[in-house]
């Protein structure tokens, strides 16, 4: 029981940290334009297609440096050819924009890469076991993107908090105006804002492409999970983003982890269930099966109890 | 005396022509068209137009009409498919026998059902919150569906039998073309039951809520249940969509409710306009006519539907309709003769160049996912060797030249468009 | 005469700022009553909590004898009350006959009516003609009120709080931004829609106010100050030093 905990604990941090990576990017982006990006998980699968590609001729770490850069490019030309041109329209027009950009991109890296998972994989270096718990192996990628998504948290935090820029971002998103009227050039911090957010989703992507897969669906998987987590932590929250991601990632862990199921509880209490009703999927419902829809349970409770999400403080 | 009572009856016949005139071409329509496509594939193609006209007009109830965005309206279309499915079912069984023409109906309520379980709590807000909990809903109930297999059948979905219900007028379903009179009545009945929809106090007040959700509380109505009514309504329609859709192919699966859906009838809604009545019209034959006729050339249709989509959110807002409505005003001055030569100047090169860039893709995706060794390919029934260097001069020069003259085309256009779009002169000063 | 709104120690505060500091207030049927202050007075405020955009912080509103206190702003309007809004606030895309249909819907007993087509409803429709006469708008009556001029969506706001037939209507700087011709076109109107019912108005224009009002609340900070003729008003010594003294000097 211990190392089942202790494992899914780590798991679920590491999974956690990695949602994170493009909450945090999500976030920011909805702060400055109150425009949740749709596309923003197919910046991360691009991270990790670009990455693959480079992985090919110059090994993955160029590509770990280079294809969050390629992908925060990528973004920038998205928010000032695309979105900027939309945001006439109101935003419902910029909403559905990157709804249909989302769309657009999973069809060009199927163009590009064609339909098969790639062969993207970890290097050789990071390929052993970092130890051994209970006869259970914790392989050293991990702890690897653990490291990244660590450093990347608090890197973010003191650009945001100390630098020059950071104040900058921080005033651009609450008084828009003002800020430019001090003389700082609102649009092109956007943009800035926007590229940098796609290169973190990038960055995940590329570590994430060797652990959880390389192939067209990556970005409709991880999507909607990450939209959960930026409502749920509430929308423009930081903090609440970081908190959400690590619950969503014990939360999902976990669940597949403990293989309990409805009719379990219901042998506890001595009741006995008919194998042949029409509700006989629901007395053997178990935690593994429901993993999949408790973040979107967690989602619709929220948005109906507490719309600003646990720690937002505006609505929309 | 006569000449009064001639003038009145011709007013009266004026009006009626305006008022009847659409719905009787549209029935008149959808009796004739089998007879002009009667292929099998060509009745295929028209039975899924017609489920997805009532789907996205449905949709459009709630974006174009009361201002909703939702990512989850596959919900209702889906569930109504399952209730209308397992219905067939039951009918095969003797637990419930009715003719299979008024199973939509059953489709309708269980959308309705659920329309108002979760438009109880979803229609509090618009914008934002509204979008994120369809969002929410659409995948919790595609991920259930997955989980309850007795009722949504896993992943095979479930299958039903539509000829087994008690045969009306001797019709009992075998052939498409049944199925196509069926699905045409039930799409005349909901597109006028919608279009009334529109027309009456609610409707408006749907549109009201849609143009400023702050104001209408200060003329009486809650924004909340105005959009709630518009939302069950919705999920009503849906739900029939869902009802004709689990006739015509007699099986439901998953991929019927889940996000994907929920994209395309979005994408139908406004690729066509949501601003019009008619646009989800529109956008669902064109969707599919793209779905079917497309995927039989190529197989990177989706890529361009991709494209279309994007470039109608940046570049034509209103759709599809939105740009045929943008002639009313030079057509109502005479004047669409102006922009005649224009068009084809700036249209001949434009073809060039897109034919250029499908070129190019179609030419380098064959290049890639061809098997080895076999290098011939055919576009429009040209064949060629796609390792040779001819092919890619030929669709380099469409695409220079067709730019090129594509933008030295527009600055005309654009003349030609101002002059046909002047006011007329006598109009000025007036009030128009 | 009895009382159309009583406003009883009412209060509001955002945050730690009290804005509306204890405000009693007794508007009888049939008067036009003005309401004046500096700005930042929190004259809108007032009119917000009255109407029921904001709730209270503290406090009881009464119309006609009714409490209203935090009901959501359609049932106030259903039991009576009806308003405009400082900044135009109309419903940009609907065409302005379409903007005074809708207005009237409630009125003419509509309420969520699937099962009525408004185009056959005659009666709606001569009324909503009507109203378009009655503010100058018929000819404009088939283009969106959103491409409307300035003058021309004030005067659409206007018609949209008194198409309803509310009889307590309330109008939030009806005059605001407008020239002087225009200034005096929107009096006329004010006068003519609100024969036989209760105005409660904020205004900046002076001129507007003491031609109009029968009587005056001065709002200063929070509290009122003042309320009496336009007369005794302009020799309130309290009011003049608060406000007019400022205003005269600038006159």
């Amino acid at each position: 029981m211990f190392e089942l905990i202790f494992f899914s604990l780590l798991n679920g941090i590491v999974t956690g940290l990695l949602l994170f990576m493009l909450a945090s990017g999500l976030t920011l982006i909805f702060s400055m334009m109150g425009v949740l990006n749709f596309a923003h998980a197919s910046f991360y699968m691009l991270g990790a297609y670009v990455a693959y590609t480079i992985s090919l001729y110059l090994g993955f770490w160029v590509g770990l440096i280079v294809a969050p850069l390629v992908v925060g490019v990528l973004g920038a030309v998205v928010e000032r050819y695309g979105l900027r041109h939309v945001h006439r329209w109101g935003h419902v027009a910029e909403l559905i924009f990157t709804f249909g950009l989302a769309f657009l991109i999973e069809e060009i890296v199927q163009f590009i890469w064609g339909k098969d998972t790639k062969a993207y994989h970890e290097p050789e270096i990071l390929q052993f076991p970092l130890f051994t718990f209970f006869g259970q192996n914790f392989p050293a990628y991990k702890a690897f993107m653990l490291l990244i998504s660590i450093g990347i948290f608090i890197a973010l935090l003191l650009v945001l908090t100390r630098s020059r820029i950071g104040l900058i971002i921080q005033a651009a998103i609450t008084r828009p105006n003002m800020t430019a009227m001090l003389g700082h050039n609102v649009p092109l911090v956007f943009m800035g804002v926007f590229g940098m957010g796609c290169a973190l989703a990038g960055l995940a992507g590329v570590i994430a492409g060797p652990a959880l897969g390389t192939f067209p669906g990556m970005a409709v998987v991880l999507g909607s999970i990450v939209f959960v987590i930026v409502v749920v932590g509430g929308l423009g929250s930081l903090g609440g983003a970081f908190i959400a991601s690590l619950l969503i990632g014990l939360l999902q862990t976990f669940a597949i982890a403990l293989d309990y199921s409805v009719s379990d509880i219901l042998v506890a209490f001595n009741i006995t269930t008919d194998a042949e009703s029409a509700f006989r999927d629901l007395w053997t419902l178990s935690l593994p099966q429901i993993a999949p829809i408790l973040p979107y349970l967690l989602l619709v409770l929220i948005l109906i109890f507490r719309p600003t999400g646990l720690f937002g403080k505006r609505e929309s | 005396m006569s000449d009064i009572a001639k003038v009145q009856n011709a007013v009266m016949s004026a009006s009626f022509l305006k008022r009847f005139g659409p719905w009787l071409l549209l029935a008149l329509g959808l009796i004739v068209l089998p007879f002009f496509f009667s292929s099998n594939i060509a009745v295929y193609t028209m039975n899924l137009m017609g489920i997805f006209i009532i789907f996205a007009l449905s949709y459009n109830m709630l974006l174009g009409q009361g201002g909703m965005l939702s990512f989850g309206h596959a919900v209702y279309f889906g569930l109504g498919g399952f209730m209308s499915v397992h219905f067939m079912n039951y009918i095969e069984a003797d637990i419930f026998v009715v003719p299979v023409v008024i199973v939509p109906i059953f489709g309708g309520l269980i959308g309705l059902l659920f329309a108002v379980i979760v438009g109880s709590f979803s229609t509090r807000r618009a914008g934002t919150v509204f979008a994120m909990i369809s969002l929410g809903i659409g995948e919790l109930i595609a991920s259930c569906s997955l989980i309850f297999v007795a009722f949504f059948g896993g992943e095979e979905g479930i299958s039903a039998d539509r000829t087994m219900g008690p045969e009306v007028m001797g019709v009992d379903f075998a052939q498409d073309i049944e199925v196509y009179y069926l699905i045409a009545v039930w799409a005349f009945i909901t597109i006028a039951l919608m279009y009334l929809f529109s027309r009456t106090p609610m409707g408006r007040m749907a549109n009201a809520v849609r143009d400023n959700d702050e104001r209408i509380e200060f003329i009486g109505y809650s924004q909340r249940k105005v959009r709630f009514i518009s939302f069950c309504a919705s999920g009503f329609f849906a739900g029939i969509a869902g009802g004709l859709f689990a006739i015509n192919f007699e099986i439901v699966t998953e991929e019927n409710l889940n996000a994907l859906t929920s994209g395309v009838v979005l994408l139908m809604a406004y690729i066509g306009g949501v601003g019009f009545f008619v646009g989800p019209i529109v956008g669902a034959v064109v969707f599919t006519l793209l779905q079917t006729l497309l995927s039989n050339y190529t197989e990177i249709w989706q890529l361009y539907v991709g494209v279309l989509f994007v470039s109608t959110v940046m570049y034509a807002p209103q759709g599809l309709t939105g740009l045929i409505a943008m002639h009313i005003p030079a057509f109502k001055m005479k004047r669409l003769r102006v922009l005649a030569v224009p068009y084809v100047r700036a249209g001949i090169p434009t073809l060039l160049l897109l034919a250029g860039i499908s070129g190019f893709l179609e030419t380098i995706h064959h290049v890639r996912s061809a098997a080895v060794g076999e290098t011939t390919m055919s576009l429009l029934g040209i064949e060629f060797d796609t390792h040779t260097i001819m092919p890619w001069i030929i669709i380099a020069v469409l695409v220079v030249v067709g730019g090129y003259l594509t933008k030295t085309q527009m600055p005309q256009l654009r003349e030609a468009w101002d002059e046909a779009n002047a006011p007329l002169k006598s109009d000025e000063g007036g009030a128009s | 005469m009895s009382s159309a709104i009583k406003l009883d120690e009412l209060r509001k505060s955002f945050g730690p700022t009290e804005i509306i500091r204890g405000v009693n207030l007794d508007i009888k049927k049939g008067e036009r009553h003005a309401i004046i202050g500096p700005n930042g007075a929190g004259k809108s405020t007032l009119f917000h909590l009255i109407s029921g955009r904001y709730n209270l912080s503290g406090g009881h509103v009464s119309l006609n004898g009714e409490e209203i206190s935090n009901l959501p702003p359609y049932e106030i309007y259903r039991k009576g009350l009806s308003r405009s809004f400082q900044v135009t606030n109309i419903f940009p895309i609907l065409s302005v006959f379409e903007n005074v249909r809708c207005s009237l819907m409630w009125s003419e007993d509509y309420k969520y009516s699937f099962w009525h087509l408004v185009d056959r409803e005659r009666k709606l429709n001569d009324r909503a003609a009507e109203v378009l006469e009655e503010i100058g708008l018929t000819s404009r009556q088939h283009v969106p009120a959103g491409v409307l001029t300035y003058a021309e969506q004030r005067a659409l706001e206007i018609g949209l709080a008194a198409a309803g037939g509310a009889d307590v209507i309330m109008l939030d700087e009806p005059t605001a931004g407008m020239s002087h011709s225009e200034t005096d076109q929107a009096i006329e109107l004010i006068r003519r829609i609100t024969v036989g019912k209760t105005l409660v108005m904020v205004e900046h224009d002076m001129g507007v106010v003491f031609d109009l009002a029968d009587r005056i609340s001065v709002l200063v900070y929070g509290e009122i100050i003042a309320t009496d003729t336009p007369e005794n008003i302009r020799n309130n010594k309290a009011v003049q030093e608060a406000y007019l003294g400022v205003e005269a000097e600038h006159a």
